[in-house]
């Protein structure tokens, strides 16, 4: 009854506190927290699914009303959701140690890039960009260019694995973007480290602005892809996947077929980056090789691990910590912190103000993202929602 | 059980309430206060470049505000840090248009960044004015918003050029450059004019690399050119040239405005002595100029990096704009603001600037100057080797 | 167009020496990948900030000596090796520290914990060092003191020189190959890293101490990192809290090139990786006029490295490590 009234109360109370301080981060926070706590807590499912549908479809464009930057924060989580799922199916399930997964999403940007932004032209003469409309079978088709590019990084490292896998990945990320930035001669595909602009736009049904459509498409795509990995786990191809991460040998000993499998888990896992590729590009109007670095691999893979290996809802949680600790956290307390710098506020009679520029919170992202994983790694390296056997393996003694 | 539950409320209601205090604080300052915004990249790699533009516009900040502050009103400065990545930049655009007291963005150090978050201020009309992007795309796209005091790759290149064979007398040049939206654009003008004019360009190599250029400069060194033209940033372009002399190069050097660093010479010492680059920063000769790096150096204790100054003239332009547009006791919109950037004549430390009716500054000079010591204290001794002013092209319809 | 044979021809000696300077460089920070991995199996990320600390306490160092007059007071090799000596030192104690807080508790876990354990050292390492400078110095983008011995040109042949500080750096980079030789293949210690890389169990029967023979690895890799640290400043001179990062990573490509595990691979994989890049750098634009050029010599470097994989997966000189029972 209490977790009842306490889930209803926090969440009314945390959007009401979103509109009437729309720039405190704090409170936003609480707001994700309180959907947090709705999912983790001890209510009838019925009250628990209705309470998100609210908050997702409701409260958070109401919320985006009053501060777009929460909804644009809203949405790049939900980019990076689908991204920590697809790379969940390699490195979760299949436990393909994959460094190098941003290349999928790169290709799938770049795919709608070239096409729907006047640059085509340059290769092929005229004709370019493809209307707005096109954006719908672009996503199918950054689909598909993606789930090829994973099957041509699966078919040379099938013999590999472990870490010799991990760095041929890395290889491969850092491969695509090195041609990224240099397919600009002799034929310009890419345009460089100049990137390619001005990308089309679909056209929003019932004239919905950007910010609004955009998060409502990451939304619906999030919901298929869940739908997807869930199907695919409960399938015997996800099943095989795991005996593969178990134990390769024994695996390949009852039947099942490693080369088909492997290759399977790298285009499932690479569809979803070019998926989601595809929408980034449409939503940025604007890329370059700069957005598809491994930073961006090894965040999506601290999502993955953060959240709990080869758990849908880890994987969702991981990516919604890191994109909002990257996001918001640090970000809003240095910019509390400037505030108060220039409110002239004491601590114990020393002026924030003296406080020198290297102690800018912003600035030490890394170091927290470091400090983070460290300890998780430490203390939960299952995840904060690990699948039920991960757990198991790792907290039962001389697992 | 109950405990836990009881815990968890408590915590909640704690952070609630902390939650609240910035909120109300922030509910307090919403009469009379004016914001100016910088984004730039203050972590990762490009960090000291994007401090400099954080730092200039603070020093800016603090000794011009006075007219406004005698008015009533609060002038603060909000930096952000875009970590050089296009989606950060356009996140924190958002953020920056959420909040309305800020009326002007000084930023950003990478076009790349610039281009999509400009975008998004133009949804509200918020005023940008760079200190550093010099793509050409910037202000091409004729965004009544969007404004720049630096110069332009497509005419900072042919500067160089023009320079290089009028003046020079070159007949051939390697051209190198670091694959960035700068350094390969300007590198790219550059190629462009030369062979316009007839000079030789025996070659066109980009280069990420940050330490070992020995491999790229043997072939420059089989190839005699007279001339190596390097278009990048002087953390870079130092060691690349100091490799090279030391290899037995025995061109002359030249490069754009971002080798202005008196940092150049702290990592190449006596081999970069001689080099020319084009900058369209006066030389620091100049009075104004110096006292900006004494007041720097006094309140931050290090030198001046580069584009500060740049930072310090687009912040000096937004706050004249935002003077000449108070009205009453109330700060002015930013359409307002944006309309007044466009008619404002400053003359600062690198020169008269005026916008043109894309954003460009009307009438640029630029400086094509010689290294003339390896002392990085005397980098403001640099010879002016030529002048030129140059209008910014008009927009292309 | 056309092809400049003479051209091609008349570089290549000096691609060749730039490609095994690189090699040694390279050679030096895969020692401390492969001993690591080699004790236990696991890849140290945070190695490539840990080579980078080396060069941060060296040129603390030489700046401390020059801001005292000091610098040309003394004979070049004499301040070189107290460079060195901090830089090894700095390092080696540094990734004891690392090991002990970070790697230790997560031993017995699968392969993907530690990693990312090591991944996070390595992120936050950069940071430290960044906010250490920053507070130290106000600056991190360091330039090493010019030493002007060092950078004295000896004549080889009549189109070629080379500068001393490259010779520095090729005989250091032996002499260190040679005494860890040494000391792993003809000490008692030696004898102790070598069965706890084969069989951790089997010589913690025998009466080894385990940790210890962990941590003295660490200290021992690190050391190396330090002075291909170090070595790394006095060469290039431009040193930032974010620069270890990619000649860590092509280092590590190196060590698995040669075989991860395998001493001797480190050092082979880093000379085959140095002169690869170098070629590719030299030659790549000159041989396709142009359409493809020194932008590509990292990817090239990869590809090498998949194709090598794919027909040896061991590596060059095969992997040194246990059967995974």
């Amino acid at each position: 009854m209490i977790q009842t009234l306490l889930s209803i109360g926090l969440m009314a109370a945390s959007a009401l506190g979103v509109a009437t301080f729309p720039r405190s981060v704090l409170v936003f926070l609480l707001f994700q927290g309180s959907l947090v706590f709705v999912y983790r807590a001890r209510i009838p499912e019925l009250l628990r699914w209705s309470l998100l549908v609210v908050a997702l479809l409701v409260l958070m464009p109401v919320i985006g009303y009053f501060n777009g930057y929460y909804l644009e924060v809203a949405t790049q989580v939900g980019i990076f959701v689908v991204l920590a799922l697809g790379l969940n199916i390699v490195v979760g399930l299949a436990g393909l140690l994959d460094l190098g997964y941003v290349a999928f999403f790169a290709v799938g940007a770049y795919s709608w890039a070239i096409f729907g932004s006047p640059h085509a032209n340059i290769i092929f003469g005229g004709g370019f960009p493809l209307a707005g409309g096109w954006f719908y079978p672009f996503l199918l088709i950054g689909l598909c260019t993606a789930a090829l590019t994973g099957i041509l990084l699966g078919l040379p490292v099938l013999r590999l694995h472990g870490d010799y896998l991990a760095i041929v990945t890395l290889g491969f990320g850092e491969v695509i973007r090195v041609l990224a930035n240099n397919l600009d001669k002799p034929i310009n595909l890419t345009n460089g480290p100049k990137g390619i602009t001005p990308i089309s736009r679909p056209p929003t049904p019932f004239g919905l602005p950007y910010g609004e459509y955009f998060y409502f498409l990451v939304l619906l795509l999030v919901v298929v892809v869940v739908i997807v990995n869930r199907r695919l786990e409960d399938s015997h191809i996800g099943r095989a996947w795991e005996a593969i991460r178990e134990d390769e040998l024994a695996a390949r000993a009852m039947g099942v077929p490693l080369v088909r499998m492997k290759l399977m888990a790298f285009a499932c896992g690479a569809s979803f980056a070019g998926v989601m590729g595809v929408l980034f590009s449409a939503k940025q109007v604007f890329i370059n090789p700069e957005s598809f670095t491994f930073l961006e691999s090894i965040g999506v893979l601290a999502m993955v691990i953060l959240g709990g290996m080869g758990s849908i809802p880890g994987a969702i949680l991981g990516a919604t910590v890191v994109t909002v600790l990257n996001l918001q956290v640090l970000k809003g307390f240095s910019l509390w912190l400037n505030e108060l710098k220039n409110a002239g506020v004491t601590v114990l009679g020393y002026s924030l103000a003296d406080l020198p520029t290297q102690f800018e919170p912003a600035k030490y992202e890394r170091m927290v993202f470091g400090i983070i994983l460290v300890l998780m790694m430490i203390f939960r390296p299952q995840g904060i929602f690990p699948a039920r056997r991960r757990q198991r393996e790792l907290t039962t003694p001389g697992g | 059980m109950i405990r836990h539950r009881v815990r968890l409320v408590q915590a909640l209601l704690a952070v609630l309430a902390v939650a609240l205090v910035p909120a109300s604080e922030l509910g307090a300052q919403g009469k009379g206060t004016i914001k100016i915004a910088t984004q730039s990249p203050l972590s990762g790699g490009q960090a000291a470049l994007g401090e400099g533009i954080k730092l200039g516009a603070q020093l800016a900040l603090e000794q011009l505000r006075g007219n406004l502050t005698k008015q009533g009103f609060k002038v603060e400065l909000v930096p952000f840090d875009d970590q050089a990545k296009p989606d950060v930049g356009v996140a924190n655009a958002k953020n920056i248009i959420a909040d309305k007291d800020i009326l002007v963005v000084i930023g950003h150090l990478n076009s790349g960044v610039a281009i999509p978050s400009s975008e998004v201020y133009k949804e509200v009309d918020l005023p940008m004015i760079s200190p550093a992007n010099t793509n050409e795309k910037i202000t091409d796209r004729g965004y009544p918003s969007v404004n720049r005091v630096c110069g332009r790759d497509d005419v900072q290149g042919p500067v160089g050029a023009e320079f290089a064979a009028q003046t020079l007398k070159i007949k051939s040049v390697y051209v190198v450059h670091d694959k960035t939206t700068y350094g390969q654009g300007v590198a790219e003008a550059f190629k462009a004019e030369a062979e316009k004019k007839g000079v030789k360009v025996v070659a066109f190599e980009g280069t990420e690399e940050k330490s070992n250029f020995d491999p790229i400069i043997t072939p420059i060194k089989a190839k005699n050119p007279d001339l190596v033209y390097f278009g990048g940033i002087y953390d870079q372009g130092g060691p690349f040239f100091k490799q090279a002399r030391e290899k037995g190069v025995k061109a002359k050097f030249l490069g754009p405005d971002g080798l202005d660093s008196s940092d150049l010479v702290k990592i190449g010492g006596k081999t970069l002595v001689g080099l020319y680059y084009t900058t369209a920063a006066a030389p620091s000769t100049s009075p104004q100029a110096k006292k900006f790096g004494d007041d720097f150096k006094k309140k931050f204790g290090k030198n001046p990096e580069p584009y500060a100054s740049e930072s310090y003239v687009a912040t000096a332009i937004a706050l004249k704009a935002i003077e000449s547009t108070v009205a009453g006791g109330k700060p002015p919109t930013r359409a307002t603001v944006a309309a007044a950037i466009r008619k404002v004549k400053y003359a600062g430390m690198t020169g008269t600037i005026e916008f043109d009716d894309k954003g460009d500054p009307k009438k640029a000079s630029y400086y094509v100057m010689q290294v003339t010591s390896d002392n990085p204290e005397k980098w403001g001794e640099n010879k002016e080797a030529k002048r030129l002013a140059i209008a910014a092209p008009p927009l292309k319809k | 167009m056309g092809m400049d044979f003479e051209l091609l021809v008349r570089i290549f000696p000096e691609v060749l020496l730039d490609g095994i300077i690189l090699g040694f460089m390279y050679a030096l920070i895969a020692l401390g990948y492969t001993m690591v991995y080699g004790v236990l199996e696991f890849i140290n990320f945070a190695h490539s900030e840990i080579f980078i600390a080396g060069a941060f306490v060296g040129v603390e160092i030489l700046l401390g000596l020059q801001a005292r007059g000091l610098l040309d007071g003394f004979p070049w090799p004499f301040i070189l090796l107290l460079a060195l000596m901090a830089g090894m030192a700095a390092s080696g104690l540094l990734a004891v520290a690392v090991e002990r807080i970070a790697y230790r508790p997560l031993r017995g876990a699968p392969r993907l914990i530690p990693l990312i354990s090591a991944i996070g050292v390595s992120f936050f390492l950069q940071d430290l060092i960044r906010l250490v400078e920053s507070l130290w110095r106000n600056a991190f983008n360091l330039v090493y003191p010019s030493i002007d011995a060092l950078n004295l040109r000896l004549e080889l042949t009549e189109t070629m020189d080379v500068s001393v500080k490259s010779l520095v750096v090729i005989v250091s980079a032996l002499l260190m190959l040679w005494a860890l030789h040494l000391i792993v293949n003809r000490t008692k210690v030696g004898t102790a890293i070598r069965a706890v890389a084969e069989d951790q169990a089997a010589a913690s029967l025998m009466g080894i101490d385990v940790n210890r023979i962990i941590s003295l690895t660490f200290l021992i890799g690190g050391a190396m990192g330090g002075a291909a640290g170090v070595l790394f400043g006095v060469q290039y001179g431009l040193i930032n809290p974010y620069s270890g990062f990619i000649p860590g990573l092509k280092a590590f490509t190196a060590a698995v090139l040669g075989g991860i595990g395998n001493i001797p691979g480190a050092m082979v994989g880093g000379l085959v990786l140095g002169l690869l890049e170098a070629f590719a750098a030299s030659y790549l634009s000159l041989l396709t006029g142009g359409a493809f050029g020194a932008e590509y010599k990292d990817i090239f470097a990869f590809s090498a490295l998949i194709l090598i994989l794919i027909f040896r997966p061991k590596g060059l000189l095969g992997e040194v490590v246990r059967e995974r029972a």
